[in-house]
């Protein structure tokens, strides 16, 4: 099947999950105490990263066809999504400024003047559109590593903090040896090494990215192996995988939700960086910023570009961070701290 | 005491060890020296050519041991000679490695050494007097402005701080460096500026949780009971035994003074480690970026075990064991 | 003669429904200069909660809505920040629960009292050192020049408490508030404890405020006993009145149900039903849900205080002036 249907069937499946976890979550005290309260303080912050993440949906959802009226050739026989749909045939030929009706330099006119909230770019593609396809790349970067990394620390957290003895010596480590290595420097190799494609920047991060977390549920599991109701459970008969399921599981899970919270705009961060440095993901702000960064020193400068993929990253990033924190405020003791 | 020393500094050499290992599995393993060849000399190149420069760069020899190679293969290579610091040349352009390490350790250190110190001098006071207010709006606006801070990409305050300062107030140079005493601050003063914006909300924030978790212990409860100010217990009381998560975030940072910025050295032409490493990076030079990661390592293990000699000096309970 | 301290009304609340919940709710009391109260109750009945609330130092959330607390002439709860760190720790000391985490880990024990001296009195530092070397004597901490200088995770949980003890006593300071002073230690400690504690009070003439569920402690150290129950206090009276002639069910219940009191070979009575949380505080007498006397006005009306003569009151429906003393203990 194309690749744009399996990314379809990704998204309906990703909602289809959401929707799960809601569902249970609202069985449960401690999550809707939670997300009120988290409503309550944040609310601009959460409408704020629901707007992206709707953004990211509209371009999320794509198929091939239909595109058979435009000037874009290639369009017609790749898949487009509905946020390129709605951007179709705005296209100019070169740099023109945000609400402009003239090209910024040599003042042709443009095909449609002053429709450019965000101006365009160097080869005439509307900025506000190039700014809004980056929602998908940056959530998909935060989002599909956070699914890599966090159930790799959860399996080996868990299992290091549970059976201890050998298992742990290995763990721990593996975690000593990847944590001694520079993170920046080890992502890049592995970077260099995997490949450049999303999927492999994607799995670099995760790679870099789960020691953190793994330690912390290997201390929370030693403390939770010891709770008396865990001795109770065994002594009941329950299957060591059974009290793991059961007991500690759960228990870490708020972790997990702080986690994913606040790795997430450390990841979009740290992609922009590798951006940067050439080997970061197709369409991402990073990407954007890296090559706006000449435009600066034009004259006059071109600086729309530069300043929508600022603005977006930051703001998903502050939202992010916002949440974050007051998430961390309700639900977390101390443990995470010990680690930033 | 010496007895833990000496297990630490035991184990560091092990993670050492495993750090090589995971070296060679990348370097070698997934990318053959064929390609790194290939890189280097070109696609078209003939076999000839590309097996010379194996021999010529120690690529010829075969990847493990085996019978008829149990010491004259590339994994005994890569360990031998990284443990004994010999890191050969570069790939790219055959200087030997050591020499460019030499001379970009200057230059680095004359950029993170000052960043990393005023860091120090402007967050740790900020962060107690945020703490000292605790919920008040002096605390809830510091906490904001941290997370305003914290949420800019260092790339935008990089391309910000030299567009504005730079070009438009002429106030400093935008890149370069020039290590002559009497003008080296003019082109340190950029970097060393956005690094500190860049980092002072993430250490404000930290600070200031270590700070405020301290302020609810039972033993400052005794001492407010004894009739101690808020002042004194900040300065005494919380800022001594904030100490040990404090010196666990500084001395980890020690490593990266040497290592450079990658990011500030490349933007603001700096001559340091962190610009050589950016530079193997961007002409696929495996051989500078292998020796700079392991490198890297050795100074975060160092840095590990000087950390944990640390909590020896500043918490009693630790030095007494 | 007017009592040294002097507690009306006093409430604090924690955030919750409404105002708030009462956690300490119109607490009266008063302590005369070298008499020892006993603040007596389950955990949980906000005893510490009040204690707390003398020395102003009650935890964030909560926050004192209203009363007055009268230590000698001057009014504790509405003077300066400035003032009332002067009163604390000179006229007012208090000793908390865990001598465990309450002592600064990383100073030594010595230094630690040394400042409770130098932060109230002008002395140099050999004097304070001097002075802290005898109070560690005085307190019974064996080899005490050595002792000085130990770190608070050297000594054992008694050495630890000896040394909380020397620093509140190092200001001569008129009123202890001893907050659970004894549980958390081994019971042979806890003996140990006691009777110093007895001691320094009588050599000295102090008052104590003891904070405790140790009935056999009220028994060793108290001249009264104030009984709380859900953040009120529900009997005051001498130790005679209360172990010999308690009025209140829930006093009456308390030392039937006290195994040092039982009777060898019966059935231990208790108290039926739980302690309610703040959230759960049922309307009228807050005891009514557990009581076995209960009636009509229990669930309705708040009981008022009845004063049966000499010092001895009671807040019971149950209770009035006419009525006989029930069975004592």
């Amino acid at each position: 099947m194309a690749d744009w249907v399996w990314s379809n069937v990704v998204v309906a499946l990703l909602l289809m999950g959401t929707g799960g976890v809601v569902f249970y979550a609202r069985r449960s005290r401690m999550w809707t105490e939670t997300f009120s309260d988290l409503w309550r303080r944040r609310r601009f912050a959460v409408l704020v990263i629901g707007f992206y993440v709707l953004v990211a949906l509209l371009d999320s959802v794509a198929w091939v066809g239909g595109m058979d009226q435009g000037e874009d050739t290639v369009a017609r026989y790749e898949a487009q999504s509905i946020l390129d749909r709605l951007f179709a045939g705005s296209q100019e030929r070169s740099y023109s400024a945000p609400f402009a009706d003239v090209e910024f330099y040599g003042g042709a006119p443009l095909t449609h003047p002053g429709a450019h909230i965000l101006g365009t770019d160097l080869i005439g593609r509307d900025v506000l559109y190039l700014s809004l396809k980056g929602a998908r790349v940056a959530l998909l970067i935060g989002g599909l590593t956070s699914l890599l990394a966090i159930p790799l620390a959860l399996l080996f957290g868990i299992s290091a903090g549970y059976f201890g003895g050998r298992i742990d010596d290995v763990v721990f480590f593996v975690m000593s040896t990847l944590a001694s290595m520079p993170g920046l420097l080890l992502l890049i190799a592995l970077i260099m090494v995997l490949g450049k494609s999303t999927v492999a920047v994607c799995f670099a991060l995760a790679i870099t990215g789960w020691v953190g977390f793994c330690r912390v549920v290997r201390g929370e599991t030693f403390k939770l192996r010891e709770l008396e109701y865990v001795s109770a459970a065994r002594a009941l008969g329950v299957s060591e995988f059974g009290i793991i399921v059961r007991h500690i599981l759960p228990n870490l899970m708020h972790l997990v939700i702080i986690t994913f919270v606040l790795m997430f705009s450390g990841l979009v961060l740290s992609e922009a960086i590798l951006s940067w440095l050439g080997i970061g993901v197709d369409g991402s702000w990073g990407q954007m910023i890296d090559q706006a960064r000449n435009e600066l020193s034009r004259d006059p400068i071109v600086w729309w570009n530069i300043v929508s993929a600022g603005l977006a990253l930051f703001g998903l990033i502050l939202a992010v961070n916002f949440v974050g924190d007051a998430l961390r405020d309700t639900l977390d003791p101390r443990t995470l701290r010990e680690t930033e | 005491m010496l007895n833990y020393v000496l297990r630490r500094i035991g184990y560091g050499i092990f993670v050492v060890l495993g750090v090589l290992l995971l070296l060679f599995i990348l370097f070698f393993a997934v990318t053959t020296p064929e390609d790194v060849a290939r890189k280097a000399l070109g696609e078209r190149v003939p076999v000839a050519v590309i097996e010379q420069w194996k021999v010529n760069h120690g690529y010829d020899k075969p990847l493990l041991p085996g019978p008829g190679a149990w010491r004259d293969n590339m994994l005994v290579e890569h360990y031998r000679r990284m443990l004994t610091f010999d890191f050969g040349r570069s790939d790219a352009d055959d200087v030997p490695i050591s020499e460019r390490i030499k001379s970009g350790i200057g230059p680095s250190l004359a950029l993170t050494l000052p960043l990393f110190i005023l860091s120090l001098v402007v967050a740790l006071p900020l962060s107690l007097l945020v703490a000292f207010f605790r919920e008040t709006y002096i605390d809830r606006t510091g906490v904001v402005l941290a997370v305003l801070a914290m949420s800019v990409s260092i790339l935008l305050y990089i391309i910000g701080a030299q567009y504005i300062i730079g070009r438009v107030l002429h106030w400093f140079p935008i890149s370069g460096f020039d290590a002559d005493p009497r003008v080296i601050l003019r082109f340190l003063a950029l970097p060393i500026l956005v690094g500190l914006c860049a980092g002072i909300g993430g250490d404000l924030r930290f600070y200031r949780t270590v700070f405020l978790e301290e302020s609810n212990t039972d033993y400052v409860r005794t001492a407010r009971a004894k009739g101690c100010g808020e002042a004194r217990i900040m300065s005494r009381h919380v800022f001594r035994n904030s100490l040990i998560p404090l010196l666990t975030r500084v001395v980890l940072a020690i490593p990266f003074l040497f290592m450079g910025s990658l990011l500030l050295e490349s933007f603001f032409g700096i001559p340091g480690l962190g610009a050589i490493t950016v530079d193997a990076i961007q002409g696929n030079d495996f051989s500078v970026l292998r020796t700079m990661v392991y490198i890297g390592s050795l100074l975060f293990v160092g840095g590990q075990i000087l950390t944990d000699l640390s909590y020896g000096l500043v918490d009693p309970r630790v030095r007494l064991e | 003669m007017t009592a040294l301290l002097e507690v009306k009304g006093l409430t604090a609340r924690f955030p919750g429904p409404g105002e708030g919940l009462p956690i300490v709710d119109g607490v009266d009391f008063h302590i005369d200069s070298g008499e020892v109260l006993a603040l007596v109750g389950e955990s949980g009945c906000g005893k510490s909660m009040t204690a707390l609330s003398l020395m102003r130092l009650l935890p964030k959330p909560g926050r004192i809505a209203s009363g007055r607390v009268r230590l000698g002439d001057e009014e504790v709860l509405s003077m300066s920040v400035n003032a009332m760190r002067r009163v604390r720790g000179h006229r007012m000391a208090m000793i908390f629960q865990e001598p465990m985490t309450s002592l600064n880990p990383v100073v030594r024990v010595g230094k630690q009292v040394m400042e409770a001296i130098r932060l109230h009195e002008d002395v140099s530092r050999s004097a304070a050192r001097l002075r802290s070397l005898e109070l560690f004597s005085e307190v019974g901490i064996p080899d005490p020049e050595a002792r000085l200088d130990a770190y608070p995770h050297q000594l054992s949980g008694g050495l630890k408490q000896r040394v909380m003890i020397a620093m509140a006593l190092s200001t001569r300071p008129e009123l202890l508030i001893a907050d659970e002073p004894t549980t958390a230690l081994d019971v042979t400690i806890q003996a140990q404890i006691v009777r110093l504690l007895r001691d320094l009070q009588r050599d000295r003439g102090m008052s104590i405020l003891l904070i405790t569920h140790d009935l056999g402690v009220v028994n060793e150290l108290s001249d009264r006993v104030a009984v709380m129950y859900a953040g009120r206090i529900v009997e005051t009276g001498s130790r005679q009145d209360i172990f010999k002639r308690p009025r209140h069910p829930y006093t009456r219940g308390l030392l039937r149900s006290n195994p040092a009191l039982a009777v060898p070979g019966e059935r231990l009575p208790e108290i039926q039903g739980v302690v309610p949380s703040p959230v759960e505080w049922p309307q009228g007498c807050r005891f009514s849900t557990r009581c076995s006397e209960v009636f009509e006005p229990c669930r309705i009306d708040v009981p008022q205080t009845t004063n049966l003569g000499e010092g001895h009151r009671c807040d019971c429906h149950g209770v009035t002036s006419s009525t006989n003393s029930g069975d004592g203990a």
